[in-house]
């Protein structure tokens, strides 16, 4: 392993920039003449617009327009749209309502955009936005997902009867009930899988400019995939043709999911900019955010898993209803569907499963894929009826995990995936080890001590990541391949840029993608450069998220790095009159075999542009090769984390003393980036655990709009974890990678409710856990000492 | 935030003239109640009386068995003062939990009590410590200074210029946080001086600040958390919302003054 290759804990390149505050996100760019956008949006969660005035408001200092549904839909431009057909039992489409970007007649929930005001400054703007009348019709609101099929529930798109979008299954219904009949023991749960507002650091930004002289449009935008916003822009919404479209993300501040959609305001920005003539900024502050960024989960759940004398599980089914919000987002119908449903299997042998999904439309924000996606709702239900029965039947939640865990690989569960590679032993074994899981007991008693109820909590999760082979996808209703692309642009003096079409927002690859040229090529890291995030740049790619980077993204590179080393290898052949195939290339140098005649890398490169060597007619000068890269299957990280908590008896307080996270990524880039992902992962998957919800009042007022109501996770929520690994390579990409990115998230909710329901002796307990939530829960389990 | 006038006099007696002179305008002493709100344009006011620049309105003293702290005095300078760690280390120690760095060092003492947040630390220290308030025309004590939510006694055109702090043998303050704030879900503040013996409690009431007389009671026959087991106050007038019901509030009020009292004598509070 070299010191800045494959395996090596580099630094961040991005680091310096970051932390000292010399990133360029989209609100650090102004254009000149620059106008300045303010939405005017819905106060009610539910109302017919019954007339827009926008006389007076127009009438203000600085005002170039205020412009209303009905301009958009004058200017014929098209709605926002959901990308993944999901069809019913029945065989019916998803029901997916029409979207337009600023309100067609009615508001679907709070925050919805209205109207928009362009003024030359940001507060003439916002000024003018007070003046716009809007009378509303305020109609009966649903916010509940569980209430919004209920019979006489308030009806908000025509197209669905009942607020249901869908009412999807997977597997084999008649086969599990068969399962169940043969059970020696049944675990039931009810479970809520609370709703989460992103709050990446940088609210979403949208720029955009329209240039009459060309006709072309640029979008400065913070988004995870710009070439996907740009297709989606261009072929749907009808905005321009793809060639008369750039897309530009340049430093994105987190995303966590919420920044791969393509959303009303950046279309907007786009549009308006040719209505008034001008560049369009707008840029979220953290109150908008809360009510347009696409939340997070939201899951209502009834799970059985069924076992046998033994504690084998016979089978698991489950039926969920997912509340999609006002309409349906960029990706949302595969996130309790294709994301969901098809991790059920977990790390078990579970020889039939079936999940039912019904999505619908609630009068709430939109809700699509946040960090996991799916998968830790999936993993949250899978884990907590394991340890549940394992609690119910009176075994080691470990040993009965164990017991189950698949052994063979490749696997084929019954919901799809085929699981290529893992040691799901090894994994539980290290992490029991590092959390000393044999001292608990004794640890549980020192607790007792203080009057503090000691609990721990196992997750043992998978994930399905490296997303996706565009075949497979395919044939689920994706709209889209799911293949990534790679440029690797050899410059005379042998530095290299490299063009991704994934796009980083905090992931590192400026680093981890030089690591990976570094390793192959021979050069330092300083010399490799990473391009990304602008559609006139890269080549078509389809962005970052679901952990793809790695496995699908620095796949493609090594694709084209292939091709770099192929070409330079004949070119260092001429250079070095021998024979191609003589021609070896190690540690950034090409030698001729069995001599010791060899030329160095920047010799070949340089060579490969003066074309002084060979016969230009014959061999084509320049060193740039391209590559896509398409995926044979999903990537199947996974691993074991074990969470240890205290709670107070008085207050309901819960305090996480010790967490353990083992594990297996397949092959690691960079192990200081992997831990970063592991924390922050584990950090948002405590959050949801222990603090983050979003809570709505019977009218769709979001309660917790702001940092006051809405508990992000900080660091005295968090101990110092414990976080290692173990390998098995992937077997399905040429690094053997599997992806990193939302594990953290998937694995810890599962493990901190398991260990405080450990703790306190009652399974009744929904997250997030806070204080009074543990308290009600102790309370009701009438365990709580009559201190009072 | 929509515009204003900022006026920045020089003495409180100029302060005082151009607050009658505008009914609707705010002073500002700090400003991490005043300057959120009206970013979020909840709040207008036509002009804001800045108070940094009057001289002698911060600083901390301390004359035989009191203390008396300026109205601008910076939480963190409350924090951080030898004086207060000595003769109230409580009251130190509590400028310390209020909100993050940047608000203990604009936030004032000051403008916290005039502002009664219902969920603020101060409120509980003053009337918890039986504190006399002293304004640009009286002195007001604690227990008719906080008249309710956000609400006090001060008159219009009335200035806080110094609160005066009598020094307790004993006293301790027990912040349960509200986890998305940091304010206080519920604190109770507990003190013993001679016979006076207060139990304040902020974040829990519905109309604000309040004494638990109860708890003072059985406090007085002995000052140990013993006295207080078994006890506590009915829920009715508790806030109820999304971070917690009036009977967990109601609870921790009791949970909390034992762990205070605990915490005053020297013992751990559990």
């Amino acid at each position: 392993m070299s010191a800045t290759g494959i395996g090596a804990a580099v630094r961040r390149k991005e680091d310096r920039r970051f932390i000292t505050g010399t990133g360029h996100y989209t609100d650090d760019i102004n254009r000149p003449g620059q106008v300045f956008a303010y939405f005017v949006r819905s106060p009610h969660a539910h109302a017919t617009i019954r007339s827009i005035d926008v006389k007076s408001a127009t009438a203000m200092p600085g005002v170039l327009a205020v412009l209303t549904g009905a301009e958009l839909g004058a200017d014929k431009i098209g709605n926002l749209i959901c990308g993944w057909m999901i069809h019913s039992k029945d065989g019916s489409p998803m029901k997916m309502a029409a979207h337009p970007a600023l309100a067609n007649g009615k508001a679907c929930h709070v925050g919805d955009p209205v109207a928009v005001v362009l003024a030359t400054t940001l507060a003439q703007a916002r000024d003018a936005a007070e003046k716009v009348k809007v009378e509303y019709a305020v109609l009966p609101a649903v916010t509940d997902p569980a209430a919004a099929q209920k019979q006489g529930a308030p009806q908000i798109h025509d197209v669905a009867a009942n607020n249901t979008i869908y009412q999807w299954h997977l597997g084999d219904a008649k086969a599990v009930d068969a399962a169940f009949k043969s059970a020696n023991h049944v675990t039931k749960l009810d479970i809520v899988n609370n709703r989460l507002v992103p709050n990446a650091i940088e609210p979403r930004a949208a720029i955009g400019d329209y240039d009459s002289g060309t006709g072309t449009f640029t979008l400065w935008n913070t988004t995870q995939n710009p070439h996907v916003a740009r297709l989606v822009i261009a072929a749907f919404v009808g905005m321009a043709p793809e060639n008369k479209l750039r897309v530009i993300a340049p430093d994105v501040g987190g995303g966590f999911g919420s920044k791969i959609f393509i959303y009303p305001e950046e279309v907007v920005a786009l549009w308006a900019s040719k209505r008034v003539g001008r560049p369009v900024k707008w840029v979220a502050d953290r109150s908008e955010a809360f009510l347009c960024d696409a939340h997070g989960r939201d899951h209502v759940t009834h799970a059985e898993m069924a076992f046998d004398v033994d504690g084998k599980i016979l089978g698991l089914r489950a039926k969920t209803i997912a509340n999609l919000g006002a309409y349906m987002s960029t990706f949302s119908s595969s996130v309790p569907t294709y994301l969901y449903a098809t991790l059920m299997s977990g790390q078990y042998e579970i020889p039939q499963i079936y999940c039912e999904v019904d999505a619908v439309y609630t009068n709430t924000v939109p809700v699509d894929a946040y960090r996991g996606a799916g998968r830790p709702e999936a993993t949250f239900v899978v884990e907590r009826l394991v340890e549940v029965g394992a609690r119910e039947m009176g075994q080691d939640p470990a040993e009965l995990r164990r017991r189950n865990f698949i052994k063979k690989f490749p696997h084929q569960t019954p919901v799809i995936m085929n699981y290529d590679a893992g040691d799901y032993n090894a994994s539980l074994k290290k992490a029991m080890d590092l959390a000393d899981y044999k001292g608990f007991a004794k640890r549980k008693r020192d607790s007792a001590r203080n009057g503090k109820l000691r609990g721990i909590g196992f997750s043992t999760y998978i994930e399905a990541c490296g997303i996706a082979p565009s075949q497979a996808v395919g044939s689920l209703g994706c709209g889209v391949g799911l293949w990534e692309s790679a440029e690797v642009r050899v410059n005379p003096t042998g530095s290299v840029e490299i063009l991704t079409g994934c796009h980083a927002h905090g992931q590192g690859h400026e680093t981890t993608f030089a690591q990976l040229v570094s390793d192959r090529l021979g050069i330092p890291i300083d010399n490799v450069s990473v391009v990304h995030g602008d559609t006139d740049k890269v080549q078509f790619g389809m962005g970052t998220y679901g952990s793809r980077s790695g496995a699908v993204g620095m796949s493609a590179l090594v694709k084209a790095l292939d091709k770099v080393e192929a070409k330079a290898k004949k070119v260092a052949a001429h250079l070095l009159e021998a024979a191609e195939g003589d021609i070896e290339f190690k540690d950034g140098k090409f030698s001729v075999a069995g001599t010791d005649k060899s030329a160095a890398w920047g010799d070949v490169t340089l060579n490969a542009y003066i074309a002084h060597k060979f016969a230009g007619q014959e061999l084509e000068p320049g060193l740039k090769e391209g590559a896509f890269y398409d995926p044979t299957n999903f990537t199947f990280p996974a691993g074991c984390h074990i969470c240890e908590v205290e709670v107070d008896i008085e207050t309901g307080n819960t305090e996480i003393v010790a967490w353990t996270a083992v594990d297996d990524f397949g092959v690691v880039i960079n192990p200081m980036i992997v831990e970063g992902q592991v924390h922050g992962g584990i950090a948002q998957g405590v959050g949801q655990a222990l603090c983050e919800g979003a809570v709505y009042d019977k009218e769709g007022q979001l309660l917790t709009g702001s940092f006051m109501d809405y508990c992000m996770p900080r660091a005295d929520h968090l101990p110092s974890m414990n976080v290692d690994t173990t390998v098995t390579k992937c077997p399905s990409n040429p690094l053997g990678i599997k992806g990193c990115g939302e594990a953290g998230a998937i694995a810890a909710p599962a493990a901190v409710i398991n260990a405080i329901t450990d703790a306190i002796g009652t399974e009744d307990l929904t997250m997030p856990a806070t204080s009074s939530a543990v308290w009600l829960a102790l309370q009701k389990a009438n365990r709580m000492p009559h201190a009072a | 935030m929509y515009a204003f006038t900022f006026h920045r006099p020089q003495t409180v007696r100029q302060a005082a003239s151009l607050l009658a002179k505008n009914q609707e305008a705010k002073l500002l002493a700090g400003g991490h109640t005043l300057l959120p709100t009206m970013k979020l344009r909840l709040a207008g006011p036509p002009q804001l009386i800045d108070l940094s620049l009057i001289d002698g309105l911060a600083g901390i003293e301390q004359s035989g068995r009191s203390l008396t702290i300026g109205a601008m005095t910076r939480h963190n300078d409350v924090n951080t003062s030898p004086v207060v760690q000595q003769a109230i280390p409580v009251l130190a120690k509590l400028a310390g939990m209020i909100g993050d760095p940047a608000v203990r060092h604009m936030g004032t003492i000051g403008g916290s009590i005039a502002n009664n947040d219902p969920n603020a630390d101060y409120p509980a220290a003053c009337l918890g410590l039986g504190v006399t308030i002293v304004t640009n025309k009286r002195r007001i004590k604690a227990d008719e200074f906080f008249t309710g939510m956000f609400s006090t006694a001060l008159e219009p055109a009335e200035i806080i210029t110094k609160v005066s702090f009598p020094i307790p043998k004993k006293a301790a303050y027990q912040k349960f946080r509200n986890q998305a704030s940091r304010f206080a879900l519920v604190g109770v503040f507990v003190s013993k001086r001679g016979s006076d013996i207060r139990v304040a409690v902020t974040g829990a009431g519905s109309n604000g600040v309040f004494r638990v007389s109860s708890f003072e009671e059985a406090l007085k026959k002995r000052f140990s958390p013993k006295s207080l087991e078994g006890m506590t106050i009915p829920a009715d007038g508790m806030n109820s919302d999304i971070h917690g019901s009036a009977e967990y509030r109601a609870h921790l009020v009791g949970v909390l003054a034992r762990r205070a009292v605990a915490e005053a004598i020297g013992k751990s509070a559990a």
